[in-house]
């Protein structure tokens, strides 16, 4: 037992299904305990937001970024740093109205559904991945940052991409919001 | 690639979430959230288990099925090797993990000693359904003494 086992690329693949399968289960275990769509949804979410405000440190850790200077460069961190190192895809930003506070992130593989290829039979208003809204609210919550974040359109549910929409409520505080670790 | 802190994040948030929506809080109530986590595990565990690569099914003897979940397996999930692995050479194995990742993070010794069985369960009924993809059916426990160290004993259930 002695001998380093060194990681082969298949345990690569097996840790990253790990999360993917683990997420599936809870998801099925949701749907079982509540018979509502919106509940479960709103489980979801709410489950999400305890693990991005855990998270948030984890990747202000990992990632070194700067300070930003909008909400635009926020939506791209988001997109480009977190869910790269995360999840291993790079959304694409949309900026949605003129003053600038309404952004899309648009998925075009969402590696939470990998192994779903359609909604359970009567869940056609089950947000699968919800989860991801939650994470992204709660974590931006603990750098100061109030938003909405919703899922505006769902492979799942027959659209064509699957978006997040994330709307900034509050003005950005000018003053340095983070601690320098 | 998802990191294997997102897997750890939603471990904990489950243990708190399923722990925390289940209204009764007697002992029935409790065993009813730890076979609730260990029902997911042993789902995931099914599943893991059919990813593996194939070369690991074509194993001669149970030792080496046990071996594979202490060495492969636990590298794969855990990013390290079971400590130790026992047997009484007659189906039941002992897997000693002195620092288990799940465990970790809570705190060292016996604070929380209590709580830890919340964050095993899961865990228990993911080797339990990797075993049964193997095809070996069993029984999962898991003790601690002291954290982050823990023990899983695996009886194996003749047919």
């Amino acid at each position: 037992m002695s001998r380093p086992a060194h990681r082969r690329p298949e345990y690569h693949k097996i840790n990253k299904d790990l999360f993917v399968l683990t997420y599936g289960a809870l998801v099925a275990q949701l749907c079982k305990d509540y018979e509502k769509d919106e509940d479960v949804n709103k489980y979801l979410d709410t489950m999400g937001y305890g693990i991005g405000t855990r998270l948030i440190e984890d990747f202000l850790a990992r990632s070194c970024v700067r300070r930003c200077h909008s909400y635009s460069e926020i939506a791209d961190i988001i997109a480009q740093v977190a869910f790269k190192m995360y999840l291993g895809i790079t959304p694409s930003v949309t900026c949605n109205n003129a003053s600038r506070n309404e952004f899309s992130l648009i998925l075009d593989k969402n590696p939470l559904a990998e192994f779903v290829e359609e909604l359970p039979a009567g869940r056609s208003s089950l947000c699968y991945s919800n989860l991801l809204c939650g994470i992204i609210r709660g974590a931006l919550e603990m750098v100061h940052l109030a938003a909405d974040v919703t899922f505006l359109k769902d492979r799942l549910k027959g659209d064509s991409v699957t978006e997040i929409g994330i709307t900034f409520l509050k003005k950005l505080d000018e003053k340095k919001y983070r601690r320098k670790k | 690639m998802a990191d294997a802190a997102l897997f750890e994040f939603l471990h904990t948030e489950m243990v708190a979430e399923l722990w925390a929506h289940d209204p009764d809080p007697s002992p029935g109530g409790q065993k009813t959230s730890l076979s609730v986590l260990k029902g997911m595990g042993f789902r995931v565990g099914q599943a893991l288990g059919e990813r593996l690569p194939r070369e690991t099914l074509a194993f001669r003897e149970e030792l080496d099925i046990l071996k594979f979940l202490c060495k492969d397996l636990w590298v794969a999930v855990f990013q390290k090797q079971m400590d130790s692995l026992r047997t009484n050479h007659q189906g039941t194995y002992v897997l000693q993990d002195n620092s288990f990742p799940l465990l970790v993070r809570m705190a060292s010794g016996l604070q929380y000693l209590e709580e830890a069985p919340k964050f095993l369960a899961f865990t228990c009924g993911l080797l339990r359904g990797t075993l049964s993809t193997l095809g070996i059916k069993s029984l999962v426990t898991a003790s601690v003494a002291a954290l982050p160290a823990c023990k899983f004993q695996v009886v194996i259930q003749k047919a």
